[in-house]
């Protein structure tokens, strides 16, 4: 069923390609040139990355598409790629992000557009290679390679506070992530191999496997990222760039989710059971009280950067409840967050480059000078609050379901969020874009271009689609979710 | 009463160099201004002719000669091709530097190869003497080295400095190494190790000595506590002699530390493993906490380079071939990146002014992206982070060490190389995302432009094939060690 093409390498290389050519456009005197290359990649890397679904084999629930050659033989490291049901679906949402990217940052960066569109196209395919690797040192240098573009995209073209908000984040993560090697080198010692997939197979002590859950949990929970290890998403949400929140929103914070169900849970089991009373507690605090905390905000993207952790409670929520629904909850709501929070930072990235300001008091009555725009910041709205027929909603009640399963006390605890959601979110959308017209500048508003209707667009119907009919990105995953539970079942011991 | 003649082939890059240097320093008398550029045609020339012997002079097998004094195998071969690429590298970056300094002349040139010579003697020797040898003839033209800029009183002040330590270092080096002759009754690297395994040695005596030669070391290595001339040396220098200092010798260090303690002392591993512990735990620790409070770059380098021997010692204190090479790969890398690094300070220094402040790098990016870039790649590999070479030396000295059992030193050295990360990062920081104060052009220099963008770029070739650097190391240390 392979059709002979790497296709997981096109995924990878033809983004990194596309930035290094945009990058060599050099100078903004060919900001033009620039721009349509960029956008020329990211079409080129979702079309390479299209094929990835119609020729997956949904009753399959191994690795397909596998790619395999010696790349490092003395620590037998191998560039080893394979996506299943719960990477592929990533991939896509990666490629898909871009494309938005690519068109919203169009008109809005206007220094530097060359190195600020090679960033995003460069980083694209290394958070491709992320979802794609199956070799523990190249998912590492994929994992800590994607952080130099994102650092320098918060740090160049960010807000005023950017030098800050670029440094904590990268140290925030690089201190996680390099425990996370310390686990892949002890693994190798243990197992003589960097295979990911043999790591699965490796019987390991309980005290191993707690040690080692820990080390993936700091490179994990940094990202995704889960209370109390939070605090740097705020301030790199808030300091970057619209382009730079939408990547961040969408893909980093799945990666950290993902990090969980390809490592924590297959090579430490035991310790998964062990300690998921543990992870769901923060995951609970994450919906709850960071829901609370998101009501306060006065800043548009502080509030939607504090939805996301309370979004992403409910992932880790779903993932260490341990059965079906849980899981694929936890799965679609990574998804259909990717979707929302990306349209959401774009919504406020549309009023910021209007107005440039993301405090909610400056705003008001902004639905009668942009009734379109107001139309789709509703829905995302919505969305984000988790109202039927839209993705945010599977998702929740999937995960809902799954912990009912569980213990009555974790859904309960978990539904709050249906309320706290929508208080948050549609309270800010009131207050920014219904009601009279605040203040002159709202009065000389233009509603968006066709450009930036085709980016709402285009998430709308992602969301939409989603919201009615989430079979095609449920089946997908179904045998891959279902045997990552029975691996996960039996004891390593 | 027939005195054999020793088997000179092995030693004959040596012998070339030797003759080479002398014949420039006489020819150098009679050149006078414009006429110095041979003098450096000459040098370079030197490089690649010691390279051509090297290569063909080379066998797999391990020749001895001088009666044991002087071996030649594959490692010696390949550290040494290292050396000759590091200093002829060194030379084309401080060309114009030198020049604008007056320095570009006959002297600097000799000592250069002198200070070759030493570096070539410590890689190829198998004898105390001939260790002490090579060390000290390196140190002697590196201390002259440094005190080249005459009417410099910095300079003088870190000549100074390095020449008392560095004497006090070498007495406590020997002091050591006659400990060993007195308990082993032998100066050969070989009998030394023979005499101990075989258990005749008193204990006391060796491990008394030992701790003297650790210390010695360490002080040519510039680990913690026995760093304290680094910095200055670094800061006080101009900039060509620092990054000669910080480069080429620390392979000829790392082949000192090879041969003295993995040939000579083998059986004391469980002696010089604790104490190479604690250094390189005191220079991870110091070197990257220190380097964060530095303001000039040549300093923060210094602390950044003792930070680097601390990681290069968690190679050799894992006692195992793979940790060996593990640590030959480290130094190779790091000498490939404090090259570059060191280039580009020259690069942006010109006549009168010196781009030795962490603020002379401010918008860097905005001035001329393609350097920002370079220096990026290297300040990403000094900190360690994929996709650039620096991670895989960190991840091969880290792996060595936890094959070894030494997990707590293993997470203590990720933790230090977060705090690393920082400095580097506050360079990418300024280059970056600050407005530049420094409008002047930079000075076009083709040869080393060039050479720097290779540089730049080996960094990054290397980090996405690494495969053939540890190969080559892996074999070297294979076939020279038994």
């Amino acid at each position: 069923m392979n059709a002979g093409l790497p296709l997981l390498s096109l995924v990878i290389w033809v983004p990194i390609a596309a930035g290094v050519a945009v990058l060599a456009t050099g100078s903004d005197r060919n900001a033009g040139l620039a721009r349509v290359l960029a956008l020329i990649g990211a079409v080129a890397g979702l079309v390479v990355s299209l094929p990835l679904y119609t020729q997956f084999d949904a009753a399959q629930a191994g690795m397909q598409f596998v790619e395999i050659s010696p790349w490092i033989e003395t620590f037998k490291i191998t560039y080893h790629l394979g996506v299943d049901g719960i990477s592929m679906l990533f991939i896509l949402l990666t490629s898909f992000t871009t494309v938005l990217v690519v068109l919203a940052g169009w008109k809005v960066i206007e220094k530097r557009v060359a190195q600020y569109m090679a960033a995003f196209l460069i980083m694209s395919g290394l958070m491709n290679g992320v979802f794609a690797a199956l070799d523990g040192i190249l998912f590492y240098v994929f994992w800590e390679a994607m952080l130099i573009p994102m650092f320098l995209a918060i740090g160049v073209w960010g807000g005023p506070n950017r030098v800050y908000a670029a440094v904590k984040f990268f140290l925030y993560t690089l201190l996680g992530s390099l425990l996370m090697l310390v686990a892949f080198i002890y693994l190798y010692s243990k197992s003589g191999t960097f295979e990911i997939l043999d790591f699965h197979r490796l019987p390991l002590s309980m005290t191993e496997q707690v040690l080692i859950f820990f080390a993936f949990f700091m490179a994990f929970a940094v990202k995704v990222p889960m209370w109390p290890v939070h605090t740097w998403l705020p301030d790199a949400h808030v300091e970057a760039p619209t382009g730079g929140s939408v990547v961040l929103a969408a893909i980093m914070l799945k990666v950290g989710a993902y990090g969980f169900l390809r490592f924590s849970l297959p090579i430490a089991p035991d310790a998964s059971h062990a300690l998921s009373g543990f992870i769901i507690t923060l995951s609970l605090i994450a919906v709850v009280y960071i829901g609370l905390v998101a009501l306060v905000q006065a800043d548009m993207k502080k509030l939607i950067a504090y939805s996301s952790i309370s979004h992403m409670g409910f992932v880790t929520l779903g993932i260490f409840i341990f059965n079906t629904y849980g899981l694929e909850g936890a799965l679609v709501q990574m998804v259909s967050h990717g979707f929302i929070s990306a349209a959401m930072f774009l919504c406020v990235g549309v009023l910021y480059d209007r107005m440039h300001s993301r405090q909610i008091a400056d705003y008001g009555g902004v639905a009668n000078r942009m009734p379109i725009f107001a139309a789709f910041f509703m829905l995302f709205a919505m969305a984000n609050s988790g109202l039927p027929a839209t993705s945010g909603f599977v998702g929740e009640f999937m995960v809902i379901m799954g912990s009912i399963k569980a213990n009555f006390w974790y859904a309960f605890l978990a539904a709050t969020t249906l309320i706290f959601g929508a208080a948050y979110t549609l309270w800010m959308v009131k207050r920014v874009v219904f009601g009279a017209v605040a203040n002159e500048h709202v009065e000389q508003l233009k509603d968006i271009s066709p450009r930036e209707f085709l980016v709402l667009g285009l998430l709308a119907v992602a969301v939409l689609g989603m919201g009615l009919y989430p079979l095609p990105f449920t089946e997908v995953m179904h045998q891959s979710v279902s045997n990552l539970l029975s691996h996960v079942a039996q004891s390593k011991i | 009463m027939i005195i054999a003649m020793p088997n000179l082939t092995p030693a004959l890059p040596e012998i070339f160099v030797l003759i080479m240097a002398s014949s420039i320093l006489v020819l150098d008398l009679f050149l006078s201004g414009k006429d110095r550029f041979i003098s450096y045609a000459l040098t370079q020339l030197t490089l690649l002719g010691a390279a051509w012997i090297t290569v063909t002079t080379s066998t797999p097998d391990v020749v001895s000669t001088f009666g044991g004094l002087f071996v030649d195998d594959v490692l010696a071969d390949v550290l040494k091709l290292m050396t000759y690429i590091a200093v002829s590298v060194m030379l084309i970056y401080s060309r114009n530097y030198t020049h604008l300094r007056g320095l570009f002349n006959g002297d600097f040139f000799v000592l250069v190869l002198f200070a070759l010579l030493g570096m070539m003697v410590m890689i190829s020797a198998s004898h105390f003497l001939s260790l002490y040898l090579g060390l000290e003839l390196l140190s002697l033209s590196l201390y002259s080295l440094v005190a080249l800029q005459r009417d410099s009183a910095q300079a003088t002040e870190a000549a100074m400095k390095y020449f008392v330590l560095g004497a006090l270092a070498s007495g406590l080096l020997l002091y050591g190494m006659s400990m060993i002759y007195g308990a082993t009754g032998s100066l050969e690297l070989a009998k030394v190790a023979e005499v101990i395994q075989q258990g005749a040695a008193s204990r006391t005596l060796l491990v008394f000595g030992l701790v003297f030669v650790i210390a010695g070391l360490a002080f040519k290595l510039g680990a913690v506590p026995f760093h304290m001339w680094v910095p200055d040396v670094y800061h006080g220098a101009p900039t060509a002699v620092t990054l000669f200092v910080g480069s080429a010798p620390k392979i000829a260090a790392f082949a000192f530390v090879l041969r003295l303690l993995v040939q000579g002392l083998p059986s004391l591993v469980h002696d010089w493993q604790g104490m190479l512990m604690i250094l390189a735990v005191l220079s991870m620790a110091i070197g990257n906490l220190t380097a964060i409070a530095q303001t000039n770059i040549k300093r923060m380098l210094a602390y950044s380079t003792i930070s680097h021997m601390g990681f290069l010692l968690l190679g050799f204190l894992s006692g195992s071939l793979n940790g060996y090479s593990s640590s030959m790969f480290y130094v190779l890398t790091y000498v490939l990146m404090t090259l570059g690094t060191f280039g580009m300070v020259m690069l942006l220094s010109r006549k009168g002014f010196e781009a030795e402040n962490l603020d002379d790098f401010k918008g860097l990016n905005q001035r001329n992206p393609w350097y920002a870039f370079l220096m990026l790649l290297l300040m990403f590999s000094m900190a360690g982070v994929p996709p650039t070479v620096g991670f895989y030396a960190k991840l091969s000295v880290l792996q060595a060490a936890l094959q070894a059992g030494f997990v707590w030193l293993v997470v203590f050295a990720v933790l230090m190389s977060v705090i690393g990360a920082f400095y580097y990062l506050r360079i990418i920081k300024l280059m970056y995302f600050d407005a530049p104060l420094d409008q002047e052009a930079i000075a076009p220099q083709p040869d080393m432009t060039t050479l720097l963008s290779l540089n730049g770029l080996t960094v990054l070739a290397l980090g996405i094939l690494p495969q053939p650097l540890m190969a080559l190391c892996a074999y070297s240390i294979q076939h020279s060690l038994l």
